[in-house]
């Protein structure tokens, strides 16, 4: 259903950190949205405040799982629904990761705060299908320990070499941090990847994806092999609001993930 | 092949047949009228509310009536509406949503009325709008099923121009001044020595057998030729033109000119551009709840791409600058507009130009980045010249 939400139920509320829950959504009726790929998103609907986009996180049988940062009216009250309460979900809309296109590839997974969220469900499907991909490196930065998403899950891979193959890096340490120290960039270096047989897959701040995007070219990584998904104000995922424009690209319908190769000249202009 | 399409004249009492003629089947017949100083788009009830005897006198920032001796009916310009606000009006419900007291959600489509519009009156730029609208709110993979009713009831009746406006460029944009496609029927008003008539061709199976119930003559080859004239004159008086360039790639290339500064300085960022423009489609949602708390419904309305919220993400908005929204209306209008939905999204009405309020002129920005570009490049060119000569031996 793309015109009008459906009811989702509210099965499951998880705290991710002080300002981002994970919330777990199955159809109240039964009326169900359409399956989703990784990389795609959902319109959610907080009865009588507004409707978001928000990726889908973990793609389960008929549940969905959304992980939220609470930054305006809709996500705050998203992030505050309880266990029974019922959203509105529209969807799904967008173009997804597209990992059938990199079979037999090495893959880089590259995430930024709240972007690895997006990326968690590309990261189980190219799991549950091992033999299909070459090397699977997971590189997770964040601006201190505390904004960590799934923490325990990426300290376990981590811990056990892969697959994935993790590392993580946070700008401010505290006390007790297990990872690195650094912007995401640095943990190219302990990844293992053949750049000209390597397709990344990288979501974040703006100011992220650029540089990720310009180190991974500048290590021979072909532009059209580096997917970005990219965030704009959204009204209608239908392409007939204008609102998610960013040149000639509208990311409800064109995106949200694009190639580098398409992305680069719009994200070099300032205020596009 | 089809058969031939009518081709015929009528009098003043051919066109008041032809609304009354409408009205009996139940269409609502939206044509020009004069009211408040102004030609608007209104509710007819009769051809007689037609702006018989009034011209306009437009220029950059200005608008006036002005009464002609000749009594014509369409030798007016575009006026301050086009025609979207019938087909894709400026509110409308999107869904109802209630919840019951054991927080049970339904959401409902918004139930609509189904106007059956016959538009009187519509000039070929606007036409060219109405076939843009088409193609980006009903032409991709989700459609505005609002507009597509609206829209595939409609009964398009052109008028074709005579007389062009001091802002009008529509030649620039190939859409006027004659019609050739996308109408019903087709107008050209003439008035001269043989008396005030209509030529009129009809453009579908709807608009010849429409035609056949209102009285009318045959068209003579003399009324044929003088509309023919007619349209052909208009089109060597446009007010305006276009730099005769490729918009697209001028646009494309000239994200960082200079001039974005020099047309901010002047720019008001108040959005009449973006109201007035036949094809400006933009909306944003309103989200309006009652006072028992459980029933909530959604509105669309237009928004203008000058509205600083309408960029915002968390943390503000990403087009801050008066240039960056600027230059995302004119670079979205004239370029990206193809990438998006295969066509410029201009047609050369002029109105954006009358109804600025600062008098800032589409085509005159356009000639000026333009210019900027040229001069780049053969600055580009002399220095690649000149570093030519000092690396030669």
């Amino acid at each position: 259903m793309t015109d009008v939400p459906l009811p989702y139920r509210v099965t499951r509320v998880r705290p991710e950190t002080a300002d981002t829950v994970s919330v777990t959504l199955a159809p109240a009726g039964a009326a169900a949205v359409a399956p989703f790929v990784p990389g795609q998103f959902a319109m959610v609907y907080a009865f009588g405040v507004g409707e978001i986009p928000v990726s889908v996180s973990r793609i389960g049988h008929r549940e969905l799982v959304h992980t939220i940062r609470a930054v305006g009216a809709v996500s705050a009250a998203l992030c505050a629904l309880r266990p029974g309460e019922q959203v509105g979900l529209r969807g799904p809309f967008g173009t997804g990761w597209s990992l059938g296109r990199a079979i037999g590839q090495d893959l880089l997974v590259m995430a930024g705060g709240i972007g690895l969220a997006p990326l968690r469900p590309l990261v189980a499907a190219a799991l549950a299908a091992p033999h299909a991909y070459g090397r699977l490196n997971l590189l997770v930065g964040a601006r201190t320990p505390d904004d960590l998403l799934y923490a325990g899950r990426l300290r376990a891979w981590t811990a056990a070499h892969g697959p994935p193959r993790c590392a993580v890096a946070v700008d401010r340490p505290s006390p007790g941090w297990w990872g690195r120290v650094g912007v995401v960039t640095t943990l190219l270096n302990g990844a293992r990847f053949t750049p000209r047989n390597t397709t990344a897959f990288v979501c974040g701040p703006e100011v992220m994806i650029r540089a990720a995007a310009r180190e991974l070219v500048h290590r021979g990584l072909a532009p059209h092999r580096i997917r970005v998904s990219l965030e704009r104000n959204m009204r209608c995922a239908t392409g007939h609001c204008g609102h998610c424009q960013l040149g000639g690209v509208l990311l409800c319908r064109d995106g949200p993930v694009i190639g580098w190769n398409r992305a680069e000249g719009l994200l070099s202009v300032r205020e596009m | 092949m089809s058969e031939r399409r009518t081709t015929a004249v009528l009098d003043r009492t051919g066109l008041d047949a032809l609304v009354q003629v409408l009205r009996a089947r139940g269409r609502t017949v939206i044509g020009p009228t004069v009211r408040d100083g102004a030609v608007v788009l209104a509710d007819l009830a009769t051809a007689e509310e037609l702006p018989f005897g009034w011209g306009t006198e437009v220029e950059a920032g200005r608008y006036r009536l002005v009464p002609r001796a000749d009594g014509a009916a369409f030798a007016h310009t575009t006026g301050p509406q086009s025609w979207k606000a019938f087909l894709h009006p400026e509110r409308e419900k999107v869904w109802d949503a209630d919840r019951t007291a054991d927080g049970r959600l339904s959401v409902a489509e918004a139930p609509r009325a189904r106007p059956s519009y016959a538009f009187l009156g519509v000039r070929p730029c606007d036409l060219r709008a109405v076939a843009i609208q088409d193609r980006v709110l009903a032409g991709g993979r989700y459609q505005d099923r609002g507009y597509r009713e609206r829209r595939a009831g409609a009964f398009l009746i052109a008028a074709e121009c005579t007389e062009p406006g001091a802002t009008c460029f529509c030649v620039s944009m190939g859409s006027g001044p004659g019609a050739d496609a996308g109408f019903d029927l087709a107008l050209t008003e003439l008035v001269d020595e043989t008396g005030h008539r209509f030529h009129v061709r009809a453009g579908s199976d709807a608009g010849d057998e429409l035609l056949a119930e209102v009285p009318h003559r045959p068209a003579e080859p003399e009324t044929q030729a003088a509309a023919r004239d007619a349209v052909d004159a208009a089109r060597e008086r446009m007010g305006r033109a276009m730099p005769p360039v490729d918009l697209r790639t001028l646009l494309g290339d000239s994200l960082e000119a200079d001039r974005w500064d020099d047309v901010a300085a002047r720019c008001l960022t108040c959005g009449n551009c973006t109201m007035v423009c036949p094809t400006c489609f933009c909306t944003t949602t309103e989200e309006i709840t009652d006072l028992t708390g459980d029933h909530a419904e959604r509105w669309q309305r237009w928004d203008s791409c000058f509205d600083l919220d309408f960029s915002y993400l968390h943390g503000g908005p990403v087009r801050a600058s008066a240039r960056s929204r600027y230059r995302q209306w004119l670079t979205h209008k004239l370029s990206t507009w193809y990438e998006q939905f295969g066509s410029s999204g201009c047609v050369g009405c002029g109105r954006c130009i009358t109804w600025c309020p600062v008098g800032i002129d589409i085509t005159e920005e356009a000639s000026a980045l333009h210019d900027e570009l040229a001069a780049r490049l053969r600055r580009h060119d002399q220095e690649g010249e000149n570093g030519r000569k000092e690396s030669e031996p």
